[in-house]
């Protein structure tokens, strides 16, 4: 095992992937040369070379589109868009080309390319650099969704997401690009569709993803010592989703909460709710609670943005006031 | 930008081949709309009568390895390329014998084996990924070249931007070719674009910019040949702006009545079957007798191929949920 930081173990999940595969390249702004603006790719270009580790113009409707033409045509794109939020920018190709294709032509084409895309708040970069969006990927069919929440996850789950056949969209949070973590050593590739428990609890069932995950585990630690014993579930995967993981929990628990960073309306962490719903309904000793931010852009402001989002006392006061 | 130069001499035979492929493309949109009229066909069709010189001459300069993208008015570079006709009236009709099984539908012709890799119903979409498998065999070094047909109305989109830009500074074997029908849906494009020539758009990009009559099956050849020839050389990608004109409206609902009569008339009379007939009959290569024969015969051909796909079993969702997902 390597002490790897997140960002370091996204590049060692491409270069992986890369070394193994020589039809897996790599697209994006910035991407090559630089290292990539978060730095999550230093040192691909060196070592790959500016044929596989391509920079790109400004263009994401481009970026995704040619990746796509690359996947039906024998190549393994992984494509960088740079913030989620400029998914907006390019989305007729992500969820009305990317997604769609393998089903319209009833299977004839098929698309194994990776969009990796830095999501979410925590930076004080305002409400267009800061959203947190993997539900609109979740909501098209034909996308598979990933967010790890660890390093060894970062580079296991992109490598899975490289192998696999259907597009998979890969969102980074981006605060969690400096923590640091345990990564296997050697090949590394972990399995799309499955949750881990990170904490074994009996009280109560904390499901959260990507960033979420550390806060709903602090908090789990100060619930403890008020004498609420809670798992936690990091979902990890959206598209395929683990229900057998998070269903087996809450029938155990018999209390289920999400902590989402995403604003309030159709939050995944509602399809989950509606899930639990449908499968346990008996098994639950109360209503289902889900912790998010409020339905607003994210504020820039450190405190502002700080209040939004779901914190650590958040979680533990809405667990233990949902659970008196 | 530059006009086409004069067509290369193709043989007769070649000639009379274009000829016999424009024909099939017409009688075929021609049933296609007959079927919409008797409701077998539902949804939505567009329909490419009038600009079937485009398909069948851009076609022919190409090899089968190469890629081709097109959009929603795609059913005559579909046939130009060697898609079964009978599996595209299935898929229009909805039924499991469709290219797609119903899946699709019109506006998504798709054929892998035909490397026709994706049929495009949003304006502007199919750019960037032509650009996207033109790198893909430049990375490979396999010599294709990758084709994507679109209409004037795409020019005005942020991909063709995007797309032709990235294709210049990669220098990525594409072909841009613009099917200018001279209509963005209903509105005449000296309406929406302050240039008369397309391909002037060429010229910012740094890649060559050719207007042809796209009518005229011979000079839509010369001219993609020599793009598609630069293109497999190393020479980069190339906008082609063929002029053409669609007999039809805009999609089944559209009788197109905002084109004037005398407009219409002046386009009607350069129909690409009248101007290659002409050029065949005038060398002896196709007398009346023998372009009768030919229309009956490709007239059964079709009708069959409708009366075949009209008695298949109708689509089902049960066979197409597998598709989703690859794994």
């Amino acid at each position: 095992m390597a002490e790897l930081s997140f960002r370091e173990a996204i590049a060692a999940g491409i270069a992986q992937e890369m070394e193994r595969d020589p039809l897996v390249y790599f697209i994006g702004e910035d991407v090559g040369a630089a290292g990539g603006v978060f730095k999550a790719t230093v040192g691909l270009f060196e070592r790959f070379g500016p044929e596989r580790v391509r920079d790109t113009p400004i263009s994401e409707q481009a970026i995704i589109g040619a990746a796509m033409g690359a996947a039906m045509t024998g190549l393994r794109p992984v494509a960088e868009i740079m913030f989620s939020d400029f998914l907006a920018t390019c989305w007729d190709m992500v969820a009305n080309q990317v997604a769609k294709t393998r089903y319209m032509t009833d299977g004839q084409v098929s698309l194994p390319l990776v969009i990796r895309t830095a999501n979410g708040g925590g930076t004080r970069f305002g409400a267009q650099h800061s959203q947190s969006l993997e539900n609109w990927a979740m909501a098209v069919p034909g996308l598979k969704v990933v967010a790890p929440s660890t390093p060894a996850d970062a580079k296991g789950l992109l490598a899975a997401a490289i192998r696999d056949p259907d597009p998979v969209l890969v969102f980074e949070q981006k605060s969690l690009y400096g923590i640091k973590g345990e990564v296997p050593d050697g090949e590394h590739v972990d399995q799309l569709g499955t949750a881990a428990v990170r904490r074994t609890g009996q009280d109560c069932t904390i499901v959260a993803l990507a960033a979420m995950v550390p806060k709903a585990l602090a908090a789990a630690q100060q619930l403890e010592s008020l004498g609420i014993d809670a798992s936690v579930i990091d979902v990890r995967s959206l598209v395929p989703l683990d229900t057998r993981t998070i269903l087996g929990d809450v029938r155990r628990t018999g209390w289920l909460f999400t902590v989402e960073e995403n604003p309030r309306l159709c939050g995944w962490g509602a399809e989950i709710a509606s899930i639990v719903a449908d499968e346990c309904f008996d098994d639950l000793d109360g209503p289902i609670v889900r912790i998010t931010t409020p339905h607003i852009p994210l504020p820039a402001a450190d405190v502002l943005e700080d209040m939004a989002m779901p914190s650590v006392d958040r979680i533990v006061e809405t667990v233990k006031g949902g659970m008196r | 930008m530059s006009e086409a130069s004069a067509p290369t001499a193709v043989t007769t035979e070649r000639l009379g081949h274009w000829y016999r492929e424009m024909l099939r493309i017409r009688l075929f949109e021609d049933k296609v709309q007959e079927l919409f009229l008797r409701n077998l066909v539902q949804g939505t069709t567009h329909l490419c009568q009038g600009q079937e010189a485009v398909s069948v001459g851009v076609s022919a300069a190409l090899t089968p390895d190469d890629y081709v993208t097109m959009t929603y008015r795609g059913h005559g570079q579909a046939l130009a390329r060697g898609m079964d006709m009978e599996g595209i009236f299935a898929e229009l009709m909805g039924k499991q014998t469709g290219v797609s099984r119903g899946l699709g539908g019109s506006m998504h012709l798709t054929d892998k084996d035909l490397n026709l890799i994706g049929c495009f119903a949003i304006v502007g979409a199919g750019l960037p990924v032509a650009v996207g498998a033109g790198m893909s065999a430049k990375l490979r070094g396999d010599g294709r070249v990758s084709v994507t047909f679109f209409g004037d109305g795409a020019t005005n989109i942020g991909t063709f931007h995007e797309a032709l830009n990235m294709a210049s500074v990669w220098q990525a074997p594409v072909i841009f070719v613009i099917e200018n029908n001279l209509y963005g849906e209903y509105t005449p494009m000296r309406k929406t674009t302050p240039i008369d020539d397309l391909a002037e758009r060429a010229r910012p990009f740094r890649m060559p910019g050719v207007v042809v009559d796209g009518n005229d099956v011979e000079r839509v050849y010369a001219a993609a040949r020599e793009a598609v020839d630069r293109a497999r050389r190393g020479g980069g990608p190339s906008l082609l702006e063929c002029k053409t004109y669609r007999h039809r409206g805009h999609s089944r609902t559209d009788p197109g009545k905002y084109r004037p009569d005398d407009e219409v008339k002046a386009w009607l009379a350069r129909d690409p079957l009248l101007i290659t007939g002409a050029r065949l009959r005038s060398a002896g290569a196709l007398t009346e007798d023998q372009d009768a024969g030919l229309r009956s015969e490709l007239q059964a051909q079709v009708d069959a191929s409708a009366e075949r796909a009209e008695q298949a079993d109708v689509a089902t969702l049960a066979d197409a949920k597998a598709s989703t997902y690859a794994s």
